[in-house]
């Protein structure tokens, strides 16, 4: 159908069939208030706040529920149109409470602005105002009912966007209340955006609640740390402090949300335990130094191990949460010295595929096409934990129409319907692949041994429909033990299908470290190292002499806690540069170096489909803290290595956009692999990460970290199938004792259906199950 | 949101449920609420508690919340104990211009409770009551599916014998 044309406030307008008048409007750059409309969520018109006058109708209409016609007109300033905006803000004012002085939302309040710009300077109403009961729903969200005005966008959102519908609209008429009616915490990964939706004080952030007022504040533009996908964010700071996070919009990534991941983890910045000075061990005590001690010290202990040993002996491991240029400087640093051992993939454990990637782990498309698939495999992912805001894109796409299809570790329930599932334990999981790649490669000898079930047939057939489809790998694909041939299996698929692929790694910038070469195997112009370097599990389990970790909590953020710990006690020397003390570093380490978090430094992130996203220090340093790209150069000058005169993260980035062009590395095929059963492992542990414990800043936000005991539950647990449950003799009454490499743990049971036979769920990430090893490796039980 | 919640419909309730689900289409199960409730009410003596109400939203499939939502929203489903049979009389403008309020006091003398109090015996729940639309007989009360009209004081004891 081709464009309308009607006409606002006297202006010729073209309008697209099917549109409100208040898309137009707002196309336009004609502004009508509103409370209840918002543009991402459906169509309620019960504020009635955006009355319009229009030709032909004898009553003025609500913008946001009348379809464009042809040769309409509206008059949105008329005296019709304002005699009816100011009547319908004196009613939403009979109720709401005048004080704004000592409202949360005071200041940003879209009631407060639209009543100084549509409302009357006095009420006719003299009578008592109704006043509402609060209601506690967790730790992140403060309600104040009595300042609701009832425009259902938080029941909106939970119904439309976050697919969790736990607020709602409960009694009628002058009784109508938002609530939950039966008390309890949202549960939502995504529940903050209801705070930015509310027009009015009901729903303010509890942690923020009366630390400051919207004009005190700074905003300034960031991008979020915890996230594949580069969220943008506003910072709010005051006198340098971050006082709160919210969202920026961006069409092609997070739209107008944010996860809560990315909103509190700002509270986790200024927490006690921050690192303020350097310091450096003196005879087994930590000492308080200056930066220009601490440098010196870190450069003759690195420069004894090279000397005594060799430069082969050091090894460096930093956070895939880094910058981009952070990446690039420590892998310069470390390579001049003569060590390629340096790497970011912190928790994974297979590389043997590794020469076989592309510059950076393949994403085919960009993050906004995800809703336009027809069908999408999901394959060992907890997608609404890692990526919340992805999930949004395919809760998005399924309510389109697609269908998603999902291989686990663990039978998910997701804010989206998935079309078909197949469940498997982690040493089983290589199975449920490759039945599906055998459907469409009957031929293939390595997959001679498998066996085909009707669920494979039916994935394979939807993907191979010749539709628009995707497979995207998780972290709990990514960090499996089998991980290479996981990639295999799914390479193999996509060229039969001839379907897209998306990896979905960990950390917030996983594509700037492969880029900038924090990884063995290539420097960073995406080359070959001729001798590569040890990955980061390697670096673990064949100890070095001296570390050199960035922004890493061994035991937290390692696929493997036990042979951290080990390697870290045998070490000479140890550096850190953190952000935060660690009770393990604390131990072990030798210097640390107090650094930046993202709030205060310069940077770049790229995301997952390779966009690159600046950034720049939005707050004061704390303490002493200095940006980790500085510190880097300074010690590449006292290492009096060339080349390390940088006056801005710019200049890095321009040296490694210069080497990038440079780059045209052909791949070499992936190699194949025989799928055979394993005979020898019984049982396997799922070690996932729980919600809010995936780096540093998120394990201390204390307000996500109440909020990921509620959602997750009992964190330490050993979860599984009762059907496992009753092959080991155990009841969900007893606690019982599990070991893994060595390690010893004794954790109460619960029954979990979703956890499939043959496996054990136990959190990884926490300081309490450290003893046990690998993440998804072999488990026993012993009583 | 939609785990078990241990205490299910009784077999009668689904028996009903799963006819009366039938005329709905695939899919659109949550039209049936409302039935749903219904039946449920009658089978737990006329009201609605959480669990059940749970029940409800986790057999229809369908957030509890739109099931709060519903059972909050209609005065005919009681979320507190009521007696075994109760009185909704009319207070509006034709029956209150024909003395419901006497008819009222009547009452509350008679019962020895107010309005939207329960008897001792859990026998009666007294409630005031929108326009019944039986105004040319007003003052009336209605009683289940039963209306008592042009109610004098004799005849409320009449129909409270009957009732009792």
């Amino acid at each position: 159908m081709s464009d309308i044309d009607i006409e606002i406030d006297g202006k010729l307008l073209k309008a697209k069939p099917n549109s409100m008048v208040i898309q137009v409007a707002d196309e336009a750059g004609i502004y009508i208030p509103r409370f209840c409309y918002h543009k991402h969520l459906p169509v309620a018109a019960n504020c009635r706040m955006c009355l319009v006058e229009m030709d032909k109708s004898p009553k003025a209409v609500p913008a946001c529920a009348t379809p464009v016609m042809s040769g309409m007109k509206i008059w949105t300033r008329s005296p019709k149109a304002l005699a009816a905006q100011k009547a319908v803000m004196e009613f939403l004012l009979i109720n709401h409470p005048l004080d704004c002085p000592i409202c949360d939302q005071g200041g940003e309040c879209e009631l407060q602005d639209l009543s100084m710009g549509y409302g009357a300077a006095n009420s006719y109403f003299t009578y008592g105002k109704r006043a509402v009961a609060d209601q506690d729903i967790g730790p992140l969200i403060e309600t104040e009912m009595t300042r609701c005005i009832q425009c259902t966008r938080c029941v909106r959102f939970g119904d439309e966007i976050a697919g969790l519908r736990e607020l709602g609209a409960i009694g009628r008429g002058e009784h109508m209340e938002i609530s939950t009616y039966v008390t309890h915490a949202i549960k939502s990964e995504v529940s903050g955006n209801i705070i930015d939706l509310c027009p009015v004080g009901a729903l303010t952030s509890k942690p923020f609640r009366f630390t400051a007022r919207a004009w005190e504040l700074k905003q300034s533009p960031s991008i979020a740390p915890h996230d594949c996908l580069g969220t943008h964010i506003n910072v709010h700071t005051r006198a340098g402090k971050v006082m709160r996070v919210v969202p920026r919009e961006n069409k092609a990534l997070n739209e107008t949300w944010i996860a809560d991941r990315e909103r509190y983890s700002y509270l986790g910045l200024y927490q006690a335990d921050r690192v303020t000075k350097p310091l450096i061990r003196v005879h087994d005590h930590w000492q308080e130094t200056d930066w220009q001690t601490a440098l010196n010290y870190t450069v003759e202990g690195l420069q004894q191990v090279i000397s005594q040993q060799t430069a082969d002996q050091m090894g460096a491991l930093v956070s895939p949460n880094a910058t981009t240029e952070e990446f690039f400087l420590l892998q310069k640093l470390w390579r001049q010295l003569g060590s390629s051992h340096i790497d970011h993939r912190l928790r994974q454990i297979d590389f043997s595929d590794q020469d076989s990637f592309p510059v950076f782990p393949q994403f085919d498309g960009s993050i906004a096409d995800l809703e336009n698939y027809s069908t999408i495999l999901l394959v060992g992912s907890n997608i609404q934990k890692e990526q919340p805001l992805i999930a949004l894109r395919l809760r998005k796409a399924v309510l389109k129409g697609t269908n998603i299809f999902a291989v686990n570790m663990m039978d998910y329930a997701f804010n989206f319907k998935i079309a078909g599932k197949k469940i498997a334990a982690p040493h089983e999981f290589i199975f449920t692949l490759a039945g599906i790649a055998k459907v469409l490669l009957p031929e293939q000898a390595d997959l001679a041994e498998v066996s085909v079930s009707e669920e494979d047939r039916v994935i394979a057939e939807r993907l191979r429909a010749r539709e628009k489809s995707i497979i995207l790998l998780g972290a709990l694909a990514l960090n499996h033990p089998q991980a290479a041939l996981i990639r295999w299996l799914v390479h193999q698929i996509a060229k039969a299908t001839e379907c897209a692929l998306g990896l979905l790694t960990e950390g917030s910038n996983a594509a700037g470290a492969w880029l900038a070469g924090a990884i063995p195997h290539r420097t960073a112009v995406g080359e070959k190292v001729k001798l590569g370097g040890l990955d980061a599990q390697s670096m673990w389990k064949q100890a070095r002499q001296a570390y050199l970790l960035v922004n890493v909590e061994p035991d937290l953020d390692c696929a493997n806690a036990v042979v951290a710990k080990q390697a870290l006690a045998q070490a000479k020397f140890v550096v850190s540069l953190s952000v935060f003390k660690n009770p393990l570093l604390d131990c072990h380490a030798d210097v640390i170096l107090p650094i930046a978090p993202f709030t205060e430094t310069a940077g770049t992130f790229v995301n997952v489909a390779g966009q690159w996203q600046s950034f720049k220090g939005v707050a004061q340093p704390y303490g002493e803290s200095r940006p980790a790209w500085k510190v880097l150069c300074v010690l590449g000058h006292l290492f009096h290595l060339p080349g390390f005169d940088y006056a801005s993260t710019e200049e890095v980035l321009q040296e490694l956009k210069l080497s990038l062009q440079r780059n045209a590395t052909t791949l070499p095929e992936v190699p194949g692999a025989i799928i055979q059963k394993n005979g020898v492992m019984k049982l396997s542990r799922l070690g996932e990460i729980p919600l809010y414990a995936g780096d540093s800043l998120v394990r201390r936000a204390h307000a996500l970290q109440s909020t990921q005991a509620i959602i997750e539950g009992e964190l330490l647990a050993v979860r599984m199938n009762p059907q496992t449950a009753r092959e080991l003799k155990v009841t969900s009454e007893e606690k019982i004792k599990v070991r893994q490499q060595g390690g010893e743990l004794s954790l109460p049971v619960i029954f979990d259906k979703r956890v499939p036979p043959r496996a054990l769920s136990i959190f990884g990430g926490l300081a309490a199950t450290t003893e046990l090893g690998e993440l998804f490796g072999a488990i026993e039980v012993i009583k | 949101m939609t785990e078990a919640t241990g205490i299910l419909l009784s077999e009668k309730v689904r028996e009903q449920l799963d006819r009366w689900m039938v005329r709905y289409p695939v899919g659109q199960e949550r039209s049936a609420v409302m039935q749903a409730l219904h039946y449920a009410q009658e089978d737990n003596g006329g009201h609605l508690t959480e669990d059940i109400m749970d029940a409800v939203a986790d057999y229809l499939r369908i957030p509890r919340i739109s099931v709060y939502e519903v059972a909050s929203f209609y005065s005919m489903y009681n979320l507190v104990p009521v007696g075994k049979c109760i009185i909704n009389v009319c207070t509006n403008i034709s029956c209150m211009l024909c003395d419901s309020e006497k008819v009222l006091e009547h009452l509350k003398i008679r019962l020895g409770i107010e309005l939207n109090e329960t008897t001792a015996d859990g026998k009666f729940t007294l409630r005031e009551t929108e326009c019944l639309a039986a105004c040319v007989n007003a003052p009336v009360a209605q009683v289940g599916k039963k209306y008592y009209e042009n109610l004098t004081p004799e005849k409320i004891d009449a129909m409270l014998n009957e009732l009792g």
